[in-house]
């Protein structure tokens, strides 16, 4: 059973089977892998907790309910599925600062957070803009052959390469 | 009995997610530095996982639609909405260095930055966008739009005379990528 205990698989083993995953994501549930909608329907419940009942009658919410569904349970399986691997590798380990990034920015802290912010805040509007993520276009929607997700995933990486090389290259 | 069936739904995608989880973990791209290696091109991780991933999902769903057994179900989308919403996305997938789903696997490797900003960050951007989806959708997200469109659709052939060469063309681009020592 080395291969439960192994730290990194071949990418080509992983995608395989995330690509058989998505068999049965479909036979089992009649659905795509996809994440980024769990997290608008975070925010609606979250802010139901503080607005109450009438944040369900704006029109975003109309169209994705505030509630828990399928692919919320999915992402949290993520969650743990990623806990279990980790544990089972020894990779688990609490760390603020990426390697990468102590190496460009040093390890304070509060500035990995504000751009871990930042980054999320433009990382979820841009994901519910295009009405998916790295999962349920860049893999999902690619693979049903929609040009709604090839224009996505094309675009997630023309911005994300331009501004990575922004980042590293000319800021850092 | 059709709540019963919601909640075993619910059950099965914890389950499904559970194991989507373990092969992200397993293949390394909940780590800030092997998505920051790909956006920089010295580390081909991201797209091995993902083009490997999208040709065995390619062959076998359409397999499986063509046997009656599924119906797949392409979003709809337009250039306002895909290219400007990619291009947002992009900025946001290399300042954080995670993605909504490799997120959810950095929390679960322990990674505190995307415990903290990163996980409550993108719940905001999604709520933000929920607060000015009405005039956006009123405008730009309408602006060139193509609906559900397929490339099969769109270059007016049968599914499989794209599923194979494009099936053929992923696998050489990462054959290429293997000799090229990426």
């Amino acid at each position: 059973m080395d291969w439960l205990t192994a730290v990194q698989w071949s990418p080509y083993a992983a995608g395989i089977g995330i690509g058989i995953l998505s068999w049965f994501t479909w036979l089992i549930s009649s659905k795509p892998i996809g994440c980024s909608t769990s997290f608008a329907r975070t925010a609606g419940m979250i802010e139901k907790l503080f607005r109450g009942k009438k944040v369900e009658g704006k029109l975003y919410y109309r169209e994705v309910k505030p509630e828990i569904d399928w692919q919320w349970m999915f992402v949290l399986g993520i969650i743990g599925g990623a806990l279990v691997s980790s544990l089972l590798s020894g990779d688990f380990g609490w760390q603020w600062i990426p390697g990468k990034w102590e190496m460009a920015f040093g390890n304070n802290m509060w500035l990995r957070f504000f751009a871990a912010l930042s980054g999320g805040i433009l990382l979820g509007f841009g994901a519910r803009w295009a009405g998916g993520c790295t999962s349920g276009h860049g893999i999902s929607g690619t693979m049903q052959l929609a040009v709604s997700s090839w224009v996505s995933a094309i675009c997630f990486f023309i911005g994300g390469i331009a501004m990575a090389h922004i980042i590293f290259n000319v800021i850092a | 009995m059709k709540a019963q069936t919601k909640k075993i739904q619910l059950v099965w995608g914890l389950l499904l997610g559970i194991i989507f989880g373990f092969l992200l973990q397993k293949s390394g791209v909940t780590k800030y530095d092997v998505i920051i290696g790909q956006l920089l091109l010295t580390d081909f991780t991201v797209l091995k996982v993902m083009l490997s991933a999208v040709v065995t999902g390619m062959l076998g769903l359409h397999l499986m639609q063509n046997l009656g057994w599924i119906k797949l179900r392409p979003k709809a989308g337009s250039w306002g909405k895909n290219a400007v919403g990619g291009l947002i996305f992009g900025l946001g997938f290399a300042i954080l260095g995670y993605c909504p789903g490799t997120i959810a696997g950095a929390m679960g490797n322990g990674y505190l930055d995307a415990i903290t900003g990163g996980f409550i960050g993108i719940v905001l951007g999604s709520g933000l966008l929920a607060a000015v989806y009405p005039s956006l959708n009123a405008g730009i997200l309408k602006k060139g739009y193509f609906g559900d469109l397929t490339l099969p659709r769109f270059a007016r052939v049968n599914e499989w005379i794209v599923i194979i060469p494009l099936s053929i063309v992923l696998t050489l681009l990462l054959f290429w990528l293997e000799t090229a020592g990426l």
